[in-house]
């Protein structure tokens, strides 16, 4: 690692790590919380959306006037309004298609925004949107990753030509001296599916427009407002300080699904500044399932170059991710997102990339919890075992073989990544005792005797967080970088205050969605400046006129734990440092003599020497005259922290595209029923490194969501569509998320390396098994379908599908 | 209007008088008419579970009924769990073992727990899964609100 990057001390804490009960809970708990739907502002109307039922068609005309004079309705607005009052969002592609917060001339995908009724309510606005007639020709469509960029495939965006928004090559080390070394090349095709984290509470926005001061006021659920607060303004065309967005103090869920709501903020935007009025808009559930946002969904071609005893020593991976009718930011970011630890937990030097990104007739994408690091792992920990069957290795004994060695951190990573601390032995291990492997691989034996189908699967995964936003700028080569302007930062604001009574108060701008980040703040204060977590408030929402905030903000990334968390750290670090230059003036003392003990400012060795921590706030805030010489008056401290490992891209396109890096392995045991495909899980070990614990009882509650989350994605979620590009899945019915009924039992273990560059030694912790359960529960029915010659190179494992591979194998023998 | 009727409901314990549309949806007439906004939407097709309300003591999604057909009932919301400024033991029970994140399903799950619990006051983990599987949750993966459930039973069998 560069000298030059910070390194933190990590001392021992009294609050940090114990489970604290939640601050956000009494409010949640009985019904006082705030969310979207609950903001209701004076004189404000409804809107409803109307949608295109067509996957490919061109509008010939929209006719609204029947729906106009419909009792209760206020106003329409229509694609024509939307071309002339706003621009397309920029994207960073080198052609981007011209993508507008409505369908202007051609709908690409059911379920794009058509029209949006604004009326005295929802039942109104949803009435007359029956009343809109439009005049579609629909047009030939493609649904297939593939078949997209045949030259025959129906053109999406006639500006572009082809389907083909992004393409590049790269080349990390020396692949072809690799394949020279090589004892074998082995290959596998992968095909990651499309699906969402669906958050409870759907997308809402209530926006207003003021035509004299031309500004707009916002209200939306948004886990930002990040980059994308920006591109807003873009496309209304308007100066950024002129929208503000406020966000409720509670978000119903985020998971990054949520990201993809900011073209609905342009659109309701609009359709209150053509109207005048104050326009709610509240997603419905049909809606969020045809239109809001979905994971990318990626077809993968590797290669791994290994030797006879294991070591692979380079792969070689073509990956074609799918971002729908369009592309929008931060896509085509799912292709790069994960660059840094692209070869995960492994010293592979040698790395040959040729990234695509299509468009079909099929929903949009957003970040989705993991993003990226599900579908790179699906292949990578999938490929591994596709190797170790090959050479006959115990699929646990070819990742120890090939993992980075604790003494190898910091380790730098063929594409850049400074992964910053690990010890992937250890957790593997506890992994592997927790399902008591040896024994297992005992009992699967045993059960194929009997003719059983038991599976054995693990995936071992290195968790980045806190992304460096450098990476988006990937999409361009080296040559184009240079002529633009580099990105690169993970900054993160936080303001802590004392007030002249003595209590504190922080103000971030996290956004949280349940993370309970308002508790973990004051455990933190509380531990830096000596006070109880109770004497601790927060306040924690986006308002982009009020807050301190930079271009990085958001919960995304599990950015908190490592970012956010050094920020507060060094905020109240300042805030110390402030009250013990004003406690030395008054003292007559040094500051270097000083020490605080519970809730006072002490001289050491001197006990009457001292004062109250609330008197030196009080002098702060109500005797400024008696505060040492220029100094600000107050107790007010800010920090906005950014990580130093946040660089640019170089010009061999490596880049540290996160900046800390947790680890963890997953071990499932399965058995498939032969006869219904059937999937049943026997056992489940999950075990993570995200540093130093914050809040036990917190990270219990991310790691088991994370779990569910990869689980739905492995065996029942998917955004299905037909052949003629209609969405099967546009309700709960079809598009199945896990019930309590099949969340299995979990057995999570922790091992703690802390990162030394962050304030407290945490690592992210927030998407955490979303990455690595698709892999290993493909890797455990991939061992138990082994005996019948079925291979595993797709998701979701429905039985339906599974079945039929069954049977498909049963034919070819 | 044309067509409004008017109905008598009792929600956790206060009677309410009110006209209504016939097509307005009980969930709508609760968070709208009577600010009742505890009581959350998720998909408005009765499958998330969000909305759970205990009419007549049984557990229904209001956002399948109309209000109209509330006329007469009493319901209980989430509203109507704590009171005198006091957690009700199954609301501790949630918070001590951290068994909600974002809490937007959570005032369905307590409905849900709270029903269970009334008729069955010592459940095993399997009761518990079945019982709140109508209600979907996609932060907590579903453990800590078992956990909870569990640990709330003798609380509320003391109660």
């Amino acid at each position: 690692m560069p000298e030059h990057l910070k390194t933190f001390e990590h001392k021992k804490r009294n609050w940090v790590g114990k489970p604290l009960k939640r601050k956000e809970d009494l409010r949640l708990l009985t019904g006082r919380g705030t969310f979207m739907d609950d903001i209701r502002l004076p004189d404000m109307k409804h809107a409803a959306t109307l949608r295109s039922p067509y996957p490919h068609a061109w509008i010939k005309g929209i006719n609204v006037s029947e729906a106009l004079n419909f009792p209760g309705v206020r106003g329409i607005l229509t694609g024509e309004d939307v071309a002339k009052m706003s621009n397309p969002f920029p994207v960073g592609v080198p052609v981007p298609p011209k993508y507008y917060c409505c369908a202007i001339d051609k709908v690409r995908f059911v379920g794009e925004p058509v029209a949006v009724v604004v009326a005295d309510d929802r039942y109104v606005a949803e009435d007359a949107l029956d009343l809109i007639t439009v005049d579609y020709e629909p047009l030939p469509v493609v649904m297939d990753i593939e078949e997209a960029m045949s030259p025959e495939a129906p053109v999406l965006h006639d500006n572009i030509g082809s389907n083909i928004y992004s393409h590049r090559f790269f080349q990390y080390g020396d692949m072809d001296k690799a394949y020279k070394e090589a004892d074998l090349v082995v290959k596998g095709k992968f095909h990651f599916p499309k699906y969402g984290s669906t958050p409870i509470e759907t997308y809402g926005v209530i926006a207003s427009y003021n035509p004299f001061s031309e500004e707009f006021v916002i209200y939306n659920n948004y886990q930002g407002p990040f980059v994308n607060h920006s591109l807003v303004a873009i496309a209304l065309g308007i100066p950024e300080n002129k929208m503000r967005w406020i966000v409720p103090t509670d978000i119903g869920g985020g998971f990054g699904t949520k990201t993809g709501l900011y073209p609905s903020i342009a659109l309701i935007a609009l359709a209150a500044k053509k109207t005048g009025m104050t326009v709610k808009w509240i997603e419905d559930r049909r809606e969020h399932l045809l239109a809001s946002a979905t994971g990318t969904d990626r077809v993968t071609y590797m290669e791994a170059a290994v030797k006879k005893d294991g070591t692979i020593l380079g792969l070689k991976d073509k990956a074609i991710d799918n971002t729908g009718g369009y592309i929008r930011a931060p896509e085509p970011g799912c292709a790069y997102r994960s660059t840094g630890n692209h070869t995960g937990g492994y010293q592979i030097r040698n790395l040959d990339r040729e990234v695509l990104v299509v468009g079909t007739n099929k929903c949009l994408t957003a970040p989705n919890r993991g993003y990226t690091c599900q579908e790179l792992y699906f292949s990578l920990e999938r490929m591994i075992d596709l190797v170790a069957s090959e050479l006959g290795m115990d699929t646990a004994e070819i990742r120890f073989k090939n993992f980075i060695q604790p003494d190898q951190f910091p380790y730098t990573t063929a594409t850049g990544g400074i992964y910053d601390a690990g010890d992937y032995q250890k957790v593997f291990q506890m992994a592997l005792d927790k399902i008591d492997y040896k024994k297992m691989r005992e009992e699967q034996r045993k059960a194929r005797e009997q003719g059983r189908l038991m599976g054995i699967g693990f995936s071992t995964v290195v968790d980045p967080s806190v992304t460096n936003i450098a990476y988006v700028t990937l999409a361009l080569t080296p040559e184009e970088r240079a002529k633009g302007h580099p990105k690169s930062g993970s900054g993160e604001a936080v303001i802590i205050k004392m007030d002249p009574l003595g209590k504190v108060h922080v103000i971030a701008c996290t956004n949280p969605q349940g993370q309970g980040h308002d508790t973990v703040i004051s455990q933190i204060v509380a531990d830096e400046l000596g006070v109880h977590p109770d004497d601790v408030t927060v306040s924690n929402v986006v308002d982009t006129h009020d807050r301190v905030y930079s271009i990085t903000t958001g919960s995304y990334s599990s950015r908190f734990s490592s970012v956010v968390t050094t920020a507060v750290v060094t905020a109240a670090r300042r805030l110390t440092e402030k009250m013990l230059k004003i406690a030395a003036h008054l003292l007559e003392a040094n500051v270097k003599e000083l020490e605080i003990q519970e809730g006072k400012i002490c001289v050491k060795g001197s006990p009457d020497k001292s004062m109250q921590m609330r008197h030196v706030a009080g002098t702060a805030h109500w005797n400024q005259a008696a505060l040492p010489e220029g100094m600000d008056a107050g107790l007010y401290e800010t920090c906005l922290y950014t990580m130093p490992t946040s660089q640019p891209p170089d010009e061999l396109d490596r880049v540290n595209s996160s900046n800390t890096y947790g680890f963890m392995a997953e071990a499932i045991v399965v058995e498939v029923d032969p006869e219904t495909g059937e999937v049943k899980i026997l056992k489940w070990a999950s075990v993570h490194d995200a540093g130093t614990i914050l809040n036990p009882a917190l990270l219990e509650g991310q790691v088991m969501g994370s779990c569910a989350h990869g689980l739905g994605g492995s065996l029942y979620e998917e955004w299905a569509y037909d052949e003629n590009g209609q969405c099967i899945t546009a309700s709960f019915q079809d598009y199945l998320v896990p019930t309590a009924m099949e969340v299995p039992k979990i057995d999570i273990g922790h091992v703690e390396i802390p990162s030394p560059i962050t304030a407290l030694g945490s690592k992210g912790a927030g998407e955490s098994s979303c990455m690595s359960v698709p892999a290993c529960i493909g890797n455990a029915i991939a061992d138990a379908l082994a005996p019948l010659g079925v291979t595993i190179s797709e998701l979701p494992l429905s039985p339906n599908k599974i079945w039929h591979l069954i049977q498909k194998a049963k034919k070819k023998r | 209007m044309a067509g409004r009727r008017r109905i008598t409901v009792k929600v956790n314990g206060v009677e309410y008088e009110r006209e209504v549309d016939p097509k307005r949806l009980l969930v709508d007439f609760l968070r709208d008419d009577l600010e009742l906004i505890g009581t959350h939407v998720g998909c408005e097709h009765g499958f998330c579970g969000a909305c759970t309300v205990l009419f007549n003591g049984r557990s229904i999604r209001s956002c399948l009924m109309f209000a109209v057909q509330a006329d007469g009932a009493e319901i209980m919301t989430v509203e109507g769990l704590a009171g005198d400024g006091k957690l009700h033991p199954l609301q501790e029970a949630f918070r001590e073992h951290h068994a909600l994140q974002c809490g937007f399903c959570t005032p369905g799950m307590l409905m849900v727990a709270y029903e269970l619990l009334r008729d069955n006051p010592d459940p095993t983990e399997e009761e518990v899964r079945l019982a709140i599987a109508g209600v979907l949750c996609r932060c907590t993966g579903y453990k800590q609100i078992i956990d909870a459930v569990i640990a709330a039973a003798p609380k509320m069998r003391g109660k």
